[in-house]
């Protein structure tokens, strides 16, 4: 049982600040680290991986700094987001290199390729590979050690459904075992599938953190904005407001259309399309401006 | 401190690429090019000398030395896969210096060897002009790799720099400038085939000692420093 400590840290580039004074453990369990892409979620990843020195604070496994200390390696898996990874190699000697270099040799290679499933491609060119494939060997190189602690940065991406559900069950297990798992990803419901807690990351800063259920209370309770064009726009303004799951609603003069904030998510979403029925009133956009992660997102770091 | 795995990955990605084919290809013109030699003109230790220290010493070597110091290294920084050798408890140390024990080796095979065999090519090692080429080859073999895997670790342009280093500094200042000359691999591996033929053929502008000197500060320094760069190497994400 191992758990990271990531203690008031803060990660510069030049003038841009990619990670900004966060703290937080991560301990055994699935965790999930949730964010936009360029939240910093890679770079936290990075420096708890040791490979990213933090510009002030610091990380550490179990009390030991992993920042230029290689015996860490012995108990942290890392899988990288980034594809490259020997592509001259078949899939079996890229991992045997990678049981080697942790002392181990080819009988727990092949342990770690089965229960990847890559056994059948294995004496393939990984340059022959498919984004799912260069996944889960990435996923054996990372546990040809049995690894207490598991690092992934984006590990679905690129997957069909079935690899991801295969992953998903892979790190559950993993999860369930008592070993520490983090991953990374831009997609709320790939977190809710998988993770038990939750670290929410949006520009740099530690925005929430908790169990699934919390997070997604948080993120569908917010006022919900929508714009709408319809063929008698007044109209149908004053019939909305009348209604409390409307919160307000403005008339765009130059664009034309209405720009609606629902605090009631689900009966709005009902209301509108039976308002506009009933009153003979055509649809032509509805349309969520801000259902963009980004701001679902930046509402939790104002929440 | 030397890993075989490491090592074994730092060979087969220096001889599985592309550019490997210009390790074959620079030998294989010296030898063509001095079994011309040979044919058209007969043995003269004087061109012979001539053509091994223009062609293999000055040019072969250096340029070979680029892409076996670069190529053992640099690939795997530009594209982030160096990442599954810092993820693992080895020795940053450990693995610069199994790079440039591979990064040597492979420079020795490509430009010291063929140098011997152009040589006896050439004169059949009359005045021993082919086993002093050897010689020099075989040293600045060695301070060529470490200077170019150090290079290959701070630098994205490694083998751009590497090519002005060897070409320009070392062929074009070298001959212009006498200063440019004292701080050249090329010298002073010179001064050592000088020693092995003694006077006359071969002249170097460096004294013997002064060179010994350099190349052992040229080739330690440079490897250290690589290891240090090495273990504060930081892997930035791609946001």
């Amino acid at each position: 049982m191992s758990t990271l400590h990531i203690d008031h840290v803060s990660r510069w580039f030049g003038n841009v600040v990619a990670v900004n004074d966060i703290t937080m453990s991560i301990g055994p369990g699935v965790t999930g680290l949730l964010g936009p892409n360029g939240a910093g979620k890679s770079t936290l990843i990075n420096m708890m991986g040791g490979f990213l020195d933090p510009s002030t604070g610091k990380v550490t496994l179990d009390g030991e700094p992993v920042w230029r200390n290689e015996s860490v390696y012995r108990s942290i898996g890392v899988v990288p987001e980034r594809e490259a990874m020997y592509d001259f190699l078949t899939g079996r000697e890229f991992v045997v290199a990678n049981a080697e270099l942790q002392g181990l040799g080819a009988a727990e290679a092949q342990r770690a390729l089965a229960t990847v499933e890559m056994e059948y491609a294995q004496d393939r060119k990984i340059a022959t590979y498919s984004k799912g494939m260069r996944q889960r060997v990435k996923m054996a190189s990372a546990l040809v050690h049995e690894p207490s602690v598991l690092l992934l940065d984006e590990p679905f991406n690129g997957m069909d459904p079935r690899q991801r559900m295969q992953l998903m069950e892979l790190l559950r297990r993993m999860g369930a075992e008592g070993r520490t798992v983090l991953f990374s990803s831009h997609i709320l419901e790939e977190v809710e599938q998988l993770a038990s807690h939750i670290e929410v990351i949006v520009a740099g800063r530690h925005a929430a953190s908790g169990d699934f259920r919390r997070i997604r209370r948080l993120m569908t309770d917010r006022p919900h904005r929508y714009l709408v064009r319809s063929s008698d726009d007044r109209e149908l303004a004053a019939a909305l407001i009348a209604d409390p799951s409307t919160a307000g609603i403005e008339v765009d003069a130059v664009d034309g259309g209405l720009r609606i904030q629902a605090v009631d998510f689900g009966r709005f979403t009902e209301l509108l399309p039976k308002v506009a029925r009933e009153r003979g009133i055509r649809l032509l956009t509805v349309s969520p401006s801000d259902e963009s992660l980004e701001s679902v997102f930046s509402y939790l770091v104002a929440a | 401190m030397y890993d075989p795995t490491v090592a074994r990955l730092t060979y087969r990605a220096l001889l599985g690429r592309r550019r490997a084919a210009i390790l074959f290809l620079l030998p294989g013109l010296l030898l063509i090019i001095a079994a011309a030699v040979r044919a058209i003109n007969g043995a003269d230790d004087q061109v012979a000398a001539d053509l091994l220290g223009g062609f293999a010493l000055a040019t072969m070597v250096p340029l070979i030395g680029v892409i076996a110091g670069t190529g053992a290294i640099g690939p795997e920084i530009d594209d982030g896969s160096i990442v599954y050798l810092l993820s693992k408890p080895v020795k940053r140390p450990t693995i610069i210096i199994t790079k440039l024990i591979v990064a040597i080796a492979v420079t020795m095979a490509f430009s010291a060897v063929p140098t011997l065999i152009a040589g006896f090519i050439l004169n059949g090692n009359g005045q021993q002009v082919a086993v002093a080429y050897t010689v020099a080859a075989l040293v600045a073999s060695i301070a060529y790799s470490a200077l170019f895997l150090l290079l290959g670790t701070i630098s994205r342009h490694a083998v751009v720099i590497g090519l002005v280093y060897a070409l320009v500094w070392e062929a074009l200042f070298g001959s212009l400038i006498a200063g440019a000359r004292t701080l050249s691999v090329q010298q002073w591996a010179l001064a050592l085939a000088e020693k092995v033929t003694g006077e006359g053929l071969i002249s170097s502008d460096v004294a013997l000692p002064t060179a010994t000197v350099l190349l052992v500060v040229v080739t330690l320094g440079a490897t250290w420093f690589a290891g240090h760069k090495l273990r504060t190497l930081t892997l930035a994400g791609e946001e």
